[in-house]
């Protein structure tokens, strides 16, 4: 046991994760390096859209991952910082467009 | 061009030797060598296959101070090829049916008897190579160069690591990338780059930090829309590089603390169809001073080809070194990772 939970060694280790059921990580591993892979969109745009979604889930390994990837995959900080911008702004509204059910609910209840 | 960064001669950094640099590789924490990762590939003892290029490094001199220079080249060097050398060179090129000669240095160009070896070695039928820093191209005395390569169908290589300048510049030194860009036009305007001209303008793109290049062709379809729309530009392929643990890369990476990952890194991303394929197997790299390599990272590192092999171009034997062992260190991880890295770009498509 550690007495913190996040440690960057750790991501080094994802693979451990196969080892109490390999067919699933293998299912899971098929499948990942499938979605990454150049389609109808680039490894970059992946890489960006990830990079996203790891600040909108808030997991510092994808971070780290991820900016590593967007930087080989061709994209600049300035590219990457709005690809957070676009995370950010995602949940930012995500919270306020939950304001119309408050407003809903107020109007409901109120005279 | 802005301001130019010491060389780690000029700085007298220990890193400067190249006995310091291999000290500072040696103890690196690594789960496997390199001679055991070549042993999983059943690639061990690594040999050369046979001599298609013939790599000639003119010397250390150079108008930039790359961050990322394994050469450690900059204006305050005096190393340049001695004219018997390179007639030496030219002496063996012409009894050999080597078909490729790869120019390199510092900046090539500088040297006085640049533009002599381009003439003579064009006129034995061989393929030429000039790998160009392109700023060189905007110094008065070297303006010339676009038209005279162009008349000698010399295939340009030139440096560029990101089409925007923020990132160009911060690796290459300020005031690069305009300087980069006025040359690639006057590449263009001559013909390089051009479909259906024959004159071959390809770039070179090196990481800027300490991560490895992404998919060479989709990094070159980026590039080549980039450049077009901003700039006009055109060229024919782009070359992802690795960045080696060697000379300013690797002081770099001590000062930012990220040797040790980044060696990880190499070694996690160990390719054994790159290893297959590494650019020493047909490749031999001539230093300014006629020593002879396996490769020009190699010859920074001053490790001369293995025991009981030729020395110098002037004990250069065909038959002893076509198919030799070939010398092997920690710093060979970065022509094996992802999908390999060698002068002409990926190793496996």
């Amino acid at each position: 046991m550690t007495d913190h939970y996040y440690n960057a060694a750790d991501l080094g280790r994802f693979s451990e994760m196969g080892e109490e059921a390999g067919h699933l990580w293998e299912k899971f591993n098929g499948w990942y390096t499938a979605v990454f892979a150049e389609g109808a969109l680039t490894e970059r745009e992946k890489a960006l859209i990830a990079l996203g979604v790891a600040h909108a889930v808030q997991c510092p390994y994808c971070i780290d991952a991820y900016s590593e990837a967007c930087l080989e995959n061709g994209a600049d900080p300035e590219q990457m910082t709005e690809a957070v911008h676009v995370a950010a702004a995602i949940r930012g509204g995500a919270s306020l467009v939950h304001g119309i059910q408050m407003r809903n609910k107020t109007r409901q209840l109120g005279m | 061009m802005g301001r130019i960064l010491p060389t780690l001669h000029k700085r007298r950094a220990p890193l400067a030797s190249a006995a310091d640099q291999r000290a500072t590789l040696a103890p690196v924490p690594l789960r496997r060598s390199f001679a055991e990762c070549l042993r999983g590939a059943d690639l061990f003892p690594l040999t050369a296959t046979d001599i298609e290029i013939f790599q000639i490094n003119l010397g250390k001199k150079c108008n930039q101070t790359c961050r990322h220079c394994h050469v450690d080249a900059g204006p305050d060097r005096t190393e340049v090829m001695p004219r018997e050398v390179l007639d030496e060179c030219l002496a063996v090129l012409a009894n050999s049916d080597i078909p490729r000669v790869d120019i390199t240095g510092g900046a090539p160009e500088l040297h006085p008897d640049f533009c002599e070896l381009v003439e003579q070695v064009a006129a034995m039928g061989k393929d030429v190579m000039d790998r160009c820093n392109l700023t060189i191209l905007l110094l008065p005395n070297y303006a010339h160069l676009p038209e005279f390569f162009a008349k000698h169908k010399v295939e340009v290589i030139g440096s560029l690591p990101y089409y925007r300048e923020k990132q160009t510049d911060v690796q290459r030194g300020a005031g690069v990338f305009k300087e980069s860009i006025e040359a690639l036009t006057r590449l263009n305007a001559v013909g390089y780059g051009m479909p259906g001209s024959g004159l071959v303008l390809n770039l070179v793109t090196n990481p800027v930090g300490a991560f490895l290049p992404g998919n060479q062709a989709s990094l070159e379809l980026q590039w080549k829309r980039e450049l077009e729309r901003r700039y006009g530009i055109l060229f024919n392929n782009l070359f992802t590089i690795t960045n080696m643990p060697i000379s300013r890369f690797l002081d770099w990476l001590q000062e930012t603390n990220n040797l040790e990952g980044y060696m990880a890194r190499l070694l996690d991303a160990f390719n054994p169809g790159a290893a297959q394929g590494v650019m020493c197997r047909n490749t031999l790299s001539v230093g300014w001073d006629g020593r002879l390599y396996d490769c020009d990272f190699n010859q920074m590192l001053e490790l001369g080809l293995g025991p009981g092999l030729p020395e110098s171009i002037f004990d250069f034997d065909l038959e002893k070194i076509r198919n030799r062992k070939i010398v092997i260190g920690s710093h060979c991880f970065g022509c094996t990772a992802g999908a390999g890295s060698s002068c002409g770009g990926v190793i496996v498509a």
